[in-house]
């Protein structure tokens, strides 16, 4: 399946990225009205120090851990797209406690969010991906298991 | 066609028949479970009578799972016998069901100390169970004075679940602390403030020497009056189904990394069970919701044939109480790393050169990094520890680590 996947040599640290998808999930479809003067919840994060940038984003494993320890059954695949029924889910943030790359996060309604690659929102495809000025960010298709 | 049978249908049942149906969509897979309603996460009853969920909500893998799945349900009906030459297992109806794996999903029970006077209170309840809490919410009104013997996870987050229910809800617990367990001396202080500030009344220290009725004799000295009782002690395995069948048990039943116990044929997974902890280097009882899902999974894909194993089992939990996020994991060593304010602790504890747990409160961003880190035995050489144990990240991990984690599909 296509995922989204990092160079992290042409990460600019731009933060645009998070900008795009705090937008895209945000259902708005103005992104001033969706975005100024809010503080912005973006399911991408761009971390790193003074030298190395990279943006890290649910990896939607091949054997998810956190879709074996979500004690509600709310998180699921969606033709291999791991999501969170939000309505299931009771915040209990257990996905937090497994997900090695930290990229659960709870969202305003104490709910957990991440990536869903934009499946649910407007975008269709990813917006941090299509966004990504330098192309660090790609939605493509890779060989599992392969770098 | 391959006869599966499997006993219990809570978290690891429904993730053997998962891990059965991955890789044999043809066998013949019976479940046979206690319950009325089966398929719904335990700890998820507290949050049932919060009313942050409800019973069609609560289905963990959907109420379409068994049919999807092709799974004979039979609940209600408990297993009395295993007869491991025979293959077979003697039901509560009196049935024999004969199988060619069988996989033991026994859970655990509520245990209760014998307090004199018990049988002198008319309502009182254990919680582990969507019964139980079905149970509790008719026996709770508006001026219910409720206690609570047990101020571990189960305990207060029952004490949460009921407090907008109840008149009033006190928890005592023996240990100094609240969640002895899984806090220290230096966390739990955190917590218990916070449970105080949202109208909890805890007497730690303390427990009851003897019940009449409506009163609670404390060992304090002090009395409770009460309306609604809850016994939230503690729990253990239930063993006796393969014990009486001459299968190894130690605290709970041995079952080594494929699952397996020592009678040929006889799988177990979920809380009846005892696993290697990793964080310990010596098995115990890993009895959390995310080992149970691992557990059935892995002894389902191996009973159809595969080869899977279960050797990262930790213990971890995640929970929170009125917003107060709290997270535990593995084993407390050598503290590494302390920081703690008026609203947040954080601690890491390291041994033989990795990560072996943590203690988080407030603050529990990201915290998967470092579980991972003690889950994989990480050698903590190879990252920039001081780094990560300021914040989690994947920076102190390397380049390297990152082209393969956020470059390719794993």
């Amino acid at each position: 399946m296509k995922r989204v996947y990092v160079n992290e040599e042409w990460c600019l640290g731009c933060h645009l990225c998070e900008y795009n998808c705090a937008f895209a999930n945000s259902g708005e479809s103005d992104m001033v009205k969706a975005l100024k003067g809010k503080p912005i919840r973006p399911r991408i994060r761009v971390e790193g120090d003074d030298r190395i940038t990279y943006a890290v984003s649910c990896r939607h494993c091949l054997d998810p851990l956190c879709i074996r320890s979500c004690i509600s059954g709310a998180i699921h695949r969606e033709d291999g797209v791991v999501c969170i029924d939000r309505e299931k889910c009771v915040g209990c943030l257990t996905c937090v406690l497994v997900c090695p790359y930290g990229a659960v996060q709870p969202g305003p309604d104490g709910a957990a969010m991440k990536c869903e690659l934009c499946l649910h929102n407007a975008a269709g495809e990813p917006a941090c991906a299509a966004g990504c000025p330098n192309r660090a960010i790609v939605y493509e298709e890779r060989e599992e298991g392969q770098a | 066609m391959k006869k599966y049978l499997i006993i219990g249908g809570s978290i690891a049942g429904v993730s053997c028949a998962e891990g059965i149906r991955s890789r044999d969509g043809e066998g013949e897979i019976t479940l046979v479970t206690a319950e009325a309603f089966s398929n719904y996460g335990r700890p998820l009853i507290s949050y049932y009578l919060e009313g942050k969920t409800d019973i069609p909500r609560m289905s963990w893998r959907g109420e379409d799972f068994y049919e999807k799945n092709r799974v004979q349900v039979r609940h209600g009906v408990t297993a009395e016998k295993l007869e491991p030459e025979a293959k077979r297992v003697i039901l509560s109806t009196g049935e024999a069901l004969s199988y060619d794996a069988l996989c033991l999903c026994l859970g655990s029970h509520p245990f209760s100390p014998r307090f004199e006077g018990l049988e002198t209170v008319e309502n009182r309840f254990f919680f582990t169970t969507l019964e139980d809490a079905l149970a509790l919410e008719k026996a709770v009104g508006k001026e219910s004075r409720v206690l609570i013997v047990g101020a571990g996870f189960i305990g207060l987050k029952c004490a949460e679940g009921l407090r907008d229910r109840a008149g009033s809800v006190t928890v005592c617990d023996l240990a100094a602390h609240a969640m002895s367990a899984n806090l220290d001396a230096d966390c739990a202080p955190i917590l218990e403030k916070h449970l105080a500030e949202n109208g909890l009344r805890l007497m730690l220290g303390d427990t009851v020497t003897k019940f009449e009725g409506k009163t609670a004799r404390m060992k304090s000295g002090k009395t409770v009056k009460f309306d609604v009782l809850v016994i939230a002690i503690g729990t253990r395995p239930n063993v006796s189904l393969l014990a009486e069948a001459g299968g190894a048990v130690n605290k709970g039943i041995l079952a080594g990394e494929r699952m397996e116990t020592s009678l040929p044929g006889v799988w177990a997974a979920g809380d009846c069970t005892e696993s290697m902890d990793v964080s310990a280097g010596e098995a115990g009882l890993l009895a959390v919701l995310p080992n149970a899902s691992l557990q059935g999974f892995c002894a389902g894909v191996n009973m159809a044939g595969g080869a899977e194993k279960f050797d990262k089992g930790i213990k971890m939990n995640s929970i929170g109480f009125f917003g107060l996020h709290i997270m535990s994991a593995g084993t407390y060593t050598e503290p590494v790393y302390t920081e703690i304010t008026e609203h947040s602790c954080k601690k890491l504890f390291a041994a033989g050169g990795v990560l072996t747990g943590f203690i988080l409160l407030g603050d529990v961003s990201r915290a998967g990094i470092y579980t991972s880190l003690i889950r994989e035995r990480t050698p903590l050489e190879t990252v920039d520890f001081e780094a990560l144990k300021k914040e989690p990240s994947l920076l102190p991990f390397g380049q390297a680590f990152r082209a393969k984690k956020l470059g390719g599909a794993v």
